[in-house]
């Protein structure tokens, strides 16, 4: 490529950025892996999943007794069990819920932005309705209407977001085109299959795969707050929304039925955040994205 | 910029539509409100149910019942709510006026801490508190807004019982509800603030204005926040859709007698009427809001005014 002469002179006070992110690549790794890695283990750890109840010990405070480090709840049930056991449910919907859009995204941008034409102004077109759509709203109605099983939360957090991975990849898709590399495969003849599997795909990944993080975390935001609103999963399973939804009440009197799920949303989220802050930095150095 | 706006009002009145009809076909998913209305009245024949739909028009096929729903809305009348009986106009009007002040002042509250952290972060940008400043925004990033609420409730209403915990009772009442708000609105526009801020400086009128040995405060907040807003004000905008979404889960925290929590206590109560309007109000409110943003381009930026 030929370099184009700066629109701009350097700024006499420019300093270089420090190469930082250490720290939030470490930070990152240990919440949200460490959470991650807990919940997974969960049923080998706590084989009654959180549901023993120790009424001689109900409302038990926080780091006092070693049985119930994190305390009890009203019923006697172990906090750090339910919060870990929980995690399965916002784990799972935000895990599935992403996959699931980005499986129909990538495909569909790939298409868009590789063939073009009609493909390209549907998919414009569906851009155009989520963009201005206050999709929020909308999850709120149907899902109080249909009812907030794991099922229709995934469906609906699917058909929301597919659409930002279809404009990502065929954003991309069309800025690949021009690269010399990719002209070099056209010209030899490599399928379009092929052209779209080894040169497109390990080239677009990185962004998809940072948007992934973030909506990881965002749709876990989701689910635990329509959960904490009563109109997601089912409340006696335990959740991290349907714990706090729980906490609420003894707010006054006991703070750490409240605090834990909620701390561990919201260190399981930040460890995302900062997964894919990291990584967008790697990718984009200037660090303007 | 007029043919522009033409197309935006278009897209506005395309969006209503689409909203309206969505949750006007949700509410019907719903099972049917005559039974709900006649649960309570002890026995009851299929005879009294069906006047009981006709009463309300739930008997007509849907499109016409849609019809009906946005020929009231243009005139202003969503028609009366299936419990009690009241105007539902009468109901949006009295909790409007509360989620538009909470908006507000989440709104305010969030540019008061994000213009200067963000320019500070853009000045300094890779010491110490440009990193502080960044983690602080993933932390804020990361927040479920309604623990976030829980939380401010322990610690300013219970802890430390400065402000009412709930209710809008007095003028400090809207305090935690739009710092709750506020906090995770801002942790994105810091970061864009930033950003933006980092392009402006590295202009070159800026140098011109520098070396003309203007004092660094001019510079900064004369020169380059004017243009540096564009971006920010785009992404208000863009984000107007999630902070009301979020203001209608904190609205049902705080119990702040708004439009989420009337659209709330409407899905408990299968009050269809209720939930249409409150939804297609609030809907309403965020393309407006897009519109003033396309609008204010002109104010900010003169060389879209002139194209």
């Amino acid at each position: 490529m030929m370099s184009t002469p700066p629109d701009t002179l350097p700024s006499v006070t420019l300093k270089t950025p420090r190469r930082r992110g250490a720290l939030e690549l470490v930070l990152g790794l240990l919440f949200a892996g460490g959470i991650t890695g807990a919940v997974l283990l969960s049923g080998w750890l706590f084989p009654d999943g959180g549901e023993t109840m120790d009424l001689a010990a109900r409302l038990t405070a926080p780091f006092v007794s070693a049985s119930h480090i994190l305390g009890t709840d009203p019923l006697g049930r172990d906090i750090l069990a339910r919060v870990i056991v929980g995690g399965r449910i916002s784990l799972t919907v935000g895990v599935l819920s992403v996959l699931g859009a980005v499986i129909i995204g990538v495909v569909v941008g790939l298409i868009a932005g590789y063939y073009r034409g009609i493909w390209e102004t549907l998919l414009m077109r569906c851009v155009d309705v989520q963009l201005a759509l206050p999709f929020i709203l909308i999850a709120i109605t149907f899902i109080a209407i249909v009812g907030g099983s794991v099922r229709n939360l995934i469906i609906f957090m699917i058909l929301a977001q597919w659409v930002q991975y279809a404009r990502l990849v065929r954003a991309q898709v069309i800025e690949l085109r021009d690269r010399e590399f990719i002209q070099a495969a056209r010209a030899f003849g490599v399928s379009d299959l092929a052209q779209i599997r080894h040169h497109y795909l390990p080239n677009l990944l990185g962004p998809v795969v940072i948007l992934m993080a973030l909506n990881v975390g965002n749709n876990i935001l989701l689910e635990s707050s329509l959960t904490f609103l009563g109109l997601g999963v089912d409340p006696t399973i335990p959740s991290w929304g349907g714990m706090l939804a729980d906490g609420r009440t003894y707010l006054q009197t006991a703070w750490w039925v409240s605090v834990f799920p909620g701390l561990a949303i919201m260190l399981t989220v930040l460890g995302l955040n900062l997964l894919a802050d990291w990584s967008r930095d790697r990718l984009d150095p200037r660090g303007k994205a | 910029m007029t043919g522009f706006l033409v197309k935006r009002l278009f897209q506005a009145v395309f969006v209503i539509l689409v909203v309206t009809l969505l949750v006007s076909w949700a509410v019907r998913l719903t099972g049917d409100p005559a039974l709900m209305l006649a649960q309570g009245a002890g026995s009851i024949t299929e005879a009294d149910l069906q006047r009981i739909r006709e009463g309300l028009g739930l008997n007509q096929p849907f499109l016409v019942q849609y019809g009906h729903f946005l020929w009231g809305m243009v005139h202003g009348d969503f028609g009366r709510s299936f419990l009690g009986g009241a105007s539902v106009g009468g109901l949006i009007a009295t909790a409007l006026p509360a989620t538009l002040w909470l908006t507000f002042c989440s709104l305010a509250f969030s540019l008061i801490i994000s213009i200067p952290l963000g320019i500070h972060a853009a000045v300094h940008q890779g010491s110490w508190s440009d990193q502080t400043i960044r983690i602080l925004t993933l932390v804020g990033l990361s927040f479920p807004n309604f623990w976030l609420a829980l939380m401010l409730v322990l610690l300013f209403a219970i802890i430390y019982p400065v402000f009412p915990p709930s209710g809008m009772t007095d003028a400090t009442s809207v305090v935690l509800p739009a710092l709750t708000m506020g906090i995770i609105l801002s942790a994105t526009t810091v970061r864009l603030v930033r950003t933006s801020m980092l392009e402006t400086l590295n202009a070159q009128y800026i140098m011109v204005v520098r070396s003309k040995g203007l004092k660094e405060r001019t510079v900064l907040y004369k020169h380059a926040l004017r243009n540096c807003a564009i971006p920010v004000i785009t992404f208000l905008g863009l984000q107007f859709g999630g902070l009301i979404g979020g203001i209608v889960v904190v609205e049902r925290v705080f119990n702040w007698p708004g439009l989420g929590t009337l659209a709330f206590e409407a899905i408990s109560g299968r009050d269809y009427p209720v939930l249409q309007a409150a939804v297609t109000i609030l809907a309403l409110l965020i393309v407006l809001a897009n519109l003033l943003v396309d609008m204010a381009y002109g104010l900010v930026d003169p060389r879209i005014r002139i194209k």
